[in-house]
């Protein structure tokens, strides 16, 4: 395992703020794949090992939860929220238009830069439709708005790669 | 002429200058109650609570004082306090703005309800997706612990209590207390068999845990400025306070507006408050209390006695919000999120959008909710898909029945309410679906969906 020296940190500080060390296991994943972008069976391994669990009880929760993913994804995640208040504003239309925008028609809805899931509802619906990209939350993404917003993110995306290239 | 709202917990969120900050909260009067909460008694403050009739705002509407009161004070284990911020019923959208707008208020709450039920740690179990809200509550409790009113011996009272923000990943079920506590131990967040986990009795880590909702929590600090019985004249008999109302789907002004319960009713608050529905649009259906709670269809009447005895006969417009209205119209109020559906939409595609998501988020643990809710979604959505058989909406009917009042928690129920009052309600449209496809069958007609 190869975490960020800031990710051990804050696994070690974390641990011994909880009653028992499994209680631990559901924040340490958030940590693992912040670092790693995703949870990979050796970091699986490694977590049960540092908690004193066997691996299946790490890999179970891996497994249930959404947003915990065994896989990498493209550099942004771009979640768009599918359920009703959503949908009745427009949200089915707005995936694909991203998809369009920003992956190509045709050519599913994930490449080495974007990943674009639907999620379901993300308690933001008095703003339908919500796109949340990476952390941030953004609101009123009507499909007559995506154009510009899918510039936008390709922007972002952009600097992101220079940003890093210079490195 | 817009009907004026009763801001007592969102009084400081949206106004010009305040913050989310410590300062802004201290401002106004922050924390002066939790000062006044530790030179009481504990018992003193859950008596207060009690007499505010104060009721759970996360769904089930159980005064939150009974709940305090089963408490298990003898076990000698150690009492925990959890706050459910988990807010994922589709259409809620209420704790959001409590989090981010007015954090300080829930940590108050918090910290006072710790002292009344002798906690000896807190969580705040928040939604994965909710990154920066747990941002703002990780940076409102170092702010709080540095001014000494959380962590080790609060404001020199002898008492101590941490505060944990948990964060889950993106999973409805842990919105159900004894799956939350599960997801807070480690594991699978499958709910808990009651009897006998009553988390007052057996919660987290077996040990006596009350769960209670943020805006249940963000009232605390209301009860003890105003006193539990003065608290209690907000709103109606049975049902005392603020509410905050998410309103969302089809109106003019989709938001959050806080009332006292009973203040208004659902006519006022989609066509006064909300402004209405776009140009042309007439109103078809609205699910009241989250997707859960059972649709409402435009034109119904609604007719029996109310729980005082009194004669009651109201059209949908009439119904009084709160948390009995909705109950005695054969719904519910539930989390407080109302959905306007207008006439433009299909209403099996609004079920089958709403089957999605219950058939993503069963947990899997009890065959009637796991099989039943994917059952439910496969038929709905194969309606919309242009394959809608006119036998199809009693096949749904039957499968819902079959589910609620079977299961482990409440998702049994909450999966099996939206097909059972939409297929009783609408049938008609059920039926037209198929026949409609029926006619068009030979010439390959194209279906149109939105919603799935």
């Amino acid at each position: 395992m190869n975490l960020k020296p800031q990710t051990l940190e804050k696994i070690e500080k974390l641990i011994p703020r909880y009653p028992t060390k499994r209680s631990a296991s559901l924040p340490i994943c958030h940590l693992v794949q912040e670092d790693q972008g995703y949870i990979s069976q050796e970091a699986m391994e490694w977590i049960a090992a540092k908690l004193g669990l066997e691996p299946i009880n790490i890999y179970e929760i891996v497994t249930f939860y959404p947003m915990l993913r065994e896989k990498p994804i493209g550099r942004r995640h771009i979640k768009v929220c599918r359920t009703l208040s959503c949908a009745l504003n427009g949200s089915y239309e707005v995936k694909k238009l991203l998809e369009k925008a920003l992956i190509g028609e045709g050519h599913g809805s994930s490449n080495a830069d974007y990943t674009i899931e639907f999620v379901e509802c993300i308690a933001s619906c008095g703003t339908a439709p919500v796109v949340q990209v990476d952390e941030v939350l953004h609101e009123g993404i009507k499909p007559d708005r995506v154009c510009k917003f899918a510039d936008q993110i390709r922007q972002e995306t952009e600097q992101m790669k220079t940003s890093v290239s210079k490195l | 002429m817009s009907i004026p709202e009763r801001r007592i917990l969102l009084k400081n969120a949206d106004q010009p200058g305040y913050s989310n900050h410590i300062d802004s909260y201290l401002g106004v009067g922050g924390y002066e109650m939790l000062r006044k909460a530790v030179g009481m008694t504990p018992e003193a403050i859950r008596e207060e609570v009690k007499t505010s009739g104060v009721r759970g705002r996360g769904g089930a509407g159980f005064p939150a004082g009974m709940k305090w009161g089963f408490l298990d004070f003898k076990s000698g284990k150690p009492i925990y306090l959890i706050c459910n911020a988990d807010e994922s019923e589709p259409g809620t959208f209420k704790d959001r703005q409590l989090i981010h707008k007015d954090p300080h208020q829930l940590v108050e709450g918090m910290m006072i309800a710790a002292f009344a039920i002798r906690a000896k740690l807190a969580f705040i179990y928040i939604r994965g997706e909710m990154f920066d809200g747990a941002k703002i509550l990780e940076r409102a409790i170092e702010e709080a612990r540095a001014k000494n009113l959380l962590g080790e011996n609060i404001l020199g009272s002898g008492y101590s209590c941490d505060l944990i923000v948990h964060r889950g990943a993106g999973a409805y079920i842990c919105g159900e207390e004894t799956g939350l506590i599960e997801s807070i131990e480690g594991k699978r967040p499958y709910p808990r068999i009651k009897p006998p986990y009553f988390p007052a009795v057996l919660g987290l880590y077996q040990s006596p845990t009350i769960v209670n909702n943020v805006e249940t929590l963000c009232n605390v600090p209301h009860i003890l400025r105003m006193g539990g019985a003065e608290y209690a004249k907000i709103g109606t008999p049975g049902n005392t306070g603020t509410r905050i109302w998410s309103v969302s789907g089809q109106v003019q002004r989709p938001g959050y507006y806080e009332f006292p319960c009973g203040g208004l009713t659902l006519g006022q608050m989609i066509f006064d408050v909300c402004g209405g529905l776009g140009p042309g649009r007439k109103l078809k259906a609205v699910i009241p209390g989250g997707s859960s709670s059972k649709v409402l269809r435009a034109g119904e009447r609604f007719s029996g006695k109310l729980k005082d005895g009194s004669a009651f006969d109201w059209g949908l417009e009439d119904i009084p919000l709160d948390f009995d209205g909705p109950a005695s119209a054969g719904s519910m109020s539930g989390s407080g999120a109302i959905i306007v559906i207008d006439d433009t939409v299909d209403i099996v595609e609004a079920l089958a959008n709403l089957n999605a998501f219950y058939a993503h988020e069963s947990c899997g643990q009890c065959t009637p909710c796991r099989e039943g809710s994917l059952w439910m979604k496969k038929i709905t959505t194969r309606m919309c898909h242009g394959e809608a058989r006119e036998q199809d909406v009693d096949l749904l009917q039957s499968i819902s029945l079959q589910i609620s009042g079977r299961t482990i928690c409440a998702h049994g129920e909450a999966c099996a309410w939206p097909t059972e009052s939409f297929t009783k309600k609408f049938r008609d449209e059920f039926i037209a679906k198929a026949r409609n496809q029926n006619k068009h069958a030979d010439t390959n007609a194209k279906v149109s969906y939105s919603l799935i």
